[in-house]
């Protein structure tokens, strides 16, 4: 991105400043070498997000920004129904809460180390991955209505996880308002398989170890310690948020002119929260959420058992559950009082500051967990949110590294065999039905996580707490 | 970029930050459609490793060329994921605003397929179906 163009505020904040159609200005957080490196097109989505009816303060990217579909990925802005604000598919995207969990096992590196070969075939088994897999759960009609209300909630339940899980999942397992109704029969018959199931892409199962901690007290407040072990989940709402994404996105851009609503680009979208359609989406995109809640309780249970067989004193506990891809009605302050307003995250990691009310007992204190996915061979890493991230970005952060290399590039850069292999020399075991996917998700494909984290941390989205290396990833 | 060349038709894959680009050429829009769909495949698996076991019927209606792609490249994606398919080949016929269609294929095998990723969508970006003076091209991103 040409810097010129952008009104330094800041070592980390970098304004573009409102004019012709923006309602609000842009603001970009991330190091100069960050900013440098996004794409052209982050600027122009971030500018065109900014002229949607209704935004309020200002159209944000987050460290990690990219080229998106009509918002940028790592894109954050919020709007309020009271002045026209709107609901945009394109500002959730397909993989409607996609997100990470971060479950802690009770259990040291050096246990893990020599059963980590036979724990990464466990798991495998265990959680069925990659293209074409299906679950070992199918639901009918009746439960898959349960499910699209029920979330999280409804997983345990049904005897997938215990009661003492859903205080550490955002909304405490269960999307309120979700109307299952309005997900159509294509997106029902998507998901009817497809529970318990990771997916394939840059989605993930990760044992991992605390290599680094950085905040020795919110760290013992998370329950974690250098060398511990703890399992990481990252995966959405699988083909039901997909196909919602998919219908919804043809039908706003289609309703959008009879709606008053000029799209700058069809991407984003959109329709005012007021409408029949906006609340439409709504309840669709939370019965995605659940959806998405429901798989990660599903997968839980099956990590859990896997452990069981291998590693009976293992006690996996919820750390927390956190999603990336949203639209969620949350007070935030706007010139000078609060107000509910409709927050898109896409990419983007809610960060609740210390003290929130939605945070649980052990966690209020301290703030909410923001977990951010790395590589199959880098690190992932857990943040706190901060006070100030309520006002630099409606208390928002990253989410991950985002691509540096095409899946194409990839491809012709890497094989999977190699990969696999190389990591094997470093301790990483990788289990994945397709070596070409490995290929295309290899760890140099990416861009630094680290870089992009420090970013976060040093513009005050959100405090570095533990760093996580990979022992075992399994992929689809 | 990867492209595959079939006489005067062809299929590419063109970049994109996160995702990938599909694009199909032809000498009609419906040979045009059919490449974009065979690079579709090429996503997932390499379309010539697909045995033509079933066919499975598809159509679709948009009010222009530009959607019925999307609406196309998306109906194949739910066909492909409810039915655990891949797709090696296709008969497509293009009548006004309306798509019909047949995809040849068969059941996902993990070993021989090695399918490297789920596609989620077609989007709306870099979506273009025109004609040239080298005849008809249909692409746009898909989110994978």
């Amino acid at each position: 991105m040409e810097l010129s163009s952008l009104v330094r505020k800041s070592a980390s904040e970098w304004w573009i400043p409102q004019r012709g159609p923006m309602r609000v200005p842009g603001v970009i957080y991330g190091s100069e070498a960050l900013v440098r490196d996004m794409d052209e097109k982050v600027r122009e989505q971030v500018v065109n997000v900014a002229t949607l009816p209704g935004i309020q303060r200002a159209s944000y990217a987050m460290p990690d920004a990219h080229w998106g579909y009509g918002f940028p990925i790592g894109g954050v802005a919020a709007f309020d129904p009271q002045e026209g604000g709107i609901v945009s598919a394109g500002g959730v995207g397909f993989d409607i809460s996609c997100g990470v969990r971060t479950l802690r096992t009770g259990l040291r590196g050096e246990t893990i180390e020599p059963v980590a070969r036979e724990l990464a075939r466990e798991l495998s088994r265990s959680v069925p991955a990659g293209v074409g897999s299906h679950g070992r759960i199918h639901l009918d009609e009746a439960a898959l209505d349960a499910m699209l209300a029920g979330g999280a909630r409804w997983a345990v339940e049904r005897g997938f996880g215990i009661e003492a899980d859903l205080d550490r999942i955002e909304e405490h397992g269960c999307m309120r308002d979700a109307i299952p109704s309005a997900v159509s029969v294509r997106a029902r018959r998507r998901q009817q398989d497809e529970m318990g199931t990771l997916g394939s892409g840059n989605h993930y199962l990760e044992v991992q170890r605390v290599a680094e901690v950085y905040d020795t007290d919110v760290a013992q407040a998370f329950g974690i310690a250098l060398e511990d072990v703890v399992v990481s989940i990252h995966c959405g709402s699988r083909g039901l948020g997909h196909q919602i994404g998919t219908e919804f996105l043809k039908e706003m851009a289609a309703a959008a002119p009879a709606l008053g609503i000029v799209l700058p680009d069809r991407e984003l979208a959109c329709a005012p929260v007021a409408s029949e359609i906006g609340r439409r989406y709504l309840g669709a995109m939370r019965a995605g959420i659940n959806c998405a809640l429901a798989n990660r309780q599903i997968i839980t249970h099956l990590v859990r058992g896997a452990f069981a067989t291998l590693l009976p004193q293992a006690a996996l506990t919820l750390l927390y559950d956190v999603s990336h891809n949203t639209c969620k009605l949350e007070s935030h302050g706007v010139n000078g009082s609060t107000k509910p307003v409709f927050i898109h995250r896409k990419g983007a990691t809610r960060a609740l500051g210390p003290g929130h009310p939605d945070l649980p007992g052990g966690l209020r204190e301290v703030g909410q967990p923001v977990l951010i996915g790395g590589t199959m061979g880098t690190a992932s890493y857990i943040l706190v949110g901060t006070a100030e991230s309520e006002r630099l970005a409606f208390a928002s952060s990253c989410h991950g590294a985002g691509r540096a290399m095409s899946r194409h590039q990839a491809l012709r850069t890497w094989n999977g065999r190699q990969v696999i292999d190389e990591l094997a020399s470093r301790g990483i075991i990788v289990r994945s039905p397709s070596s070409r996917g490995v290929a295309e998700e290899a760890p140099g494909a990416y861009k630094d996580v680290g870089a992009v984290v420090d970013a976060a941390h040093a513009a005050g989205l959100s405090r570095k707490v533990a760093r996580l290396t990979p022992l075992v990833c399994v992929k689809g | 970029m990867s492209t595959n060349q079939r006489g005067e038709s062809s299929w590419e894959h063109f970049p994109h930050d996160a995702d990938i680009g599909v694009a199909g050429m032809g000498p009609t829009k419906a040979e045009a459609f059919r490449q974009a769909a065979l690079a579709l495949t090429a996503v997932v698996t390499d379309p010539a490793a697909v045995r033509a076991v079933h066919a499975v019927p598809v159509t679709c209606q948009a009010d222009t060329d530009e959607v019925l792609l999307v609406e196309w490249l998306n109906a194949l994606i739910y066909e492909m994921a409810v039915r655990a398919m891949v797709f090696g080949d296709f008969a497509v016929e293009i009548d006004g605003g309306t798509l019909r269609a047949t995809a040849y294929g068969e059941a996902v095998d993990v070993a021989r397929h090695e399918p490297a990723v789920e596609i989620k969508g077609a989007t709306f970006t870099a979506l273009e179906v025109k004609q040239g003076p080298d005849g008809w091209r249909a692409g746009c991103v898909v989110d994978v």
